[in-house]
């Protein structure tokens, strides 16, 4: 199904451009025709067809899904919903407040949070076309899991005496529901609408991502990765993690990187933590929920999800060795 | 005159917002007041989660994007 794409890329290479296959350029380029392509693809499909639905996934429904479910439950549902549920990090904080206001515990808002940016349908579609399905679900399952595990611990350690004072006595009152247009019309305007934003939101972060790759794929030798980052360096995971905090990107963007470094035998577990390490944790998120969280609780935050990206790196390492 | 609030934490969709509703105005001939909202506390207060809301004369008329035209030119009738 997706040969069109190999295809078009095989095409760039020996007719448009002319180049020798096999030599480096080529082999940098095609990738980069091949990837970009693809990703653009399906992510214009899988955005458009969740915006016909997604009336049915605006935070006010999310909220209103959880609210009143028993804490064990509400990890679960947090964790699905936040996988499935799109959203900007700009909407991190009035989300976090109306939960809370709902009464739903620190801990599930906070395993929404985490797993938000962590896991979502697009990456997911794009992420099982490029790597396969064994990958994707390791993925799926990991961000899951990571998300649920972070907010029973904030529950347990009694987190919620870090959340600033003010965010307690905000009170809501009526829930203004999002605009509606249930028509067909209105729903494929809708999901237009989202592709545009979508695509003009994260672009950059997929050319990039795309642009890295082609570059690790082309040019850098097998050897390189075989020496510094295969299982037998017990370092590798550690600074895998370490290097992607700093970085940022869309889960969307950071595939064709994953793609490159396992090409070149670099192990699933380092790849998956490093994936998350970029995605997962994020300056502008960090700088949002600043406002509703006291900094002991941010640096919680950002300690967890460190160590959690590396245990997840170690073990997968071990059990796909 | 018709008191606007856009409430929005200052993204690109609540400054669009608040500038369709100014140049419907202008175009209608009504006189607006237009406050930008950009006070978490202060939205959240008003029961909006999904920005931009927009409220008129103290009550929310819209919240969760960009309202549609034909919606504006409606409060800005009323």
């Amino acid at each position: 199904m997706f040969e069109i794409f190999t295809r078009l890329a095989d095409w760039t290479i020996a007719d448009l451009l002319t180049l020798e296959p096999g030599t480096k350029l080529a082999d940098a380029v095609h990738f980069f025709v091949e990837d970009t392509t693809k990703i653009f693809f399906l992510l214009v499909i899988v955005v458009f067809v969740m915006g016909l639905f997604r009336t049915m996934l605006s935070p006010e429904k999310v909220r209103g899904y959880i609210e009143g479910t028993s804490r064990g439950i509400g990890y679960v549902l947090a964790v699905i919903l936040g996988a499935v549920t799109p959203f900007c990090s700009c909407s991190s904080v009035p989300l976090f407040i109306g939960f809370l206001e709902g009464g739903i515990p620190v801990g599930v808002t906070m395993a929404f949070l985490i797993t938000s940016p962590l896991v979502n349908e697009v990456a997911v579609v794009i992420l099982g076309s490029i790597m396969g399905w064994k990958m994707t679900t390791v993925y799926v399952v990991t961000g899951m899991s990571v998300g649920i595990l972070g907010g029973i611990l904030i529950d347990r350690l009694h987190m919620e005496r870090w959340v600033e004072d003010y965010v307690w006595k905000i009170r809501m009152g009526t829930i203004a529901q999002s605009e509606v247009d249930g028509s067909m019309a209105g729903r494929i305007r809708y999901a237009w609408g989202e592709v545009k934003d979508i695509v003009g939101r994260i672009w950059l972060y997929i050319i990039i991502g795309v642009g890295i790759g082609s570059a690790l794929h082309g040019y850098v030798p097998q050897e390189l990765f075989a020496q510094y980052a295969s299982a037998d360096n017990p370092f590798a995971v550690p600074v895998a993690v370490l290097m992607g905090l700093p970085l940022y990107s869309n889960a969307t963007g950071i595939i064709p990187v994953a793609e490159a470094l396992i090409a070149k035998g670099v192990p699933i577990g380092t790849v998956i933590a490093f994936m998350m390490s970029v995605v997962g944790i994020s300056p502008p998120e960090f700088i949002m929920l600043r406002k509703v969280l006291k900094p002991q609780m941010l640096i919680f935050f950002g300690v967890f999800l460190t160590i959690s990206f590396m245990v997840v790196g170690y073990l997968l390492n071990v059990i796909f060795a | 005159m018709k008191s606007f609030k856009v409430l929005g934490s200052g993204c690109k969709n609540c400054v669009t917002t608040a500038k369709l509703i100014e140049e419907k105005a202008a175009a209608l001939g009504v006189v607006v007041d237009i406050e930008k909202v950009t006070d978490m506390a202060t939205i959240l207060g008003y029961g909006v989660m999904s920005t931009p809301g927009v409220v008129l004369d103290g009550t929310v008329v819209h919240a969760g994007g960009i309202p549609k035209t034909e919606k504006i030119e409606s409060w800005l009738r009323s």
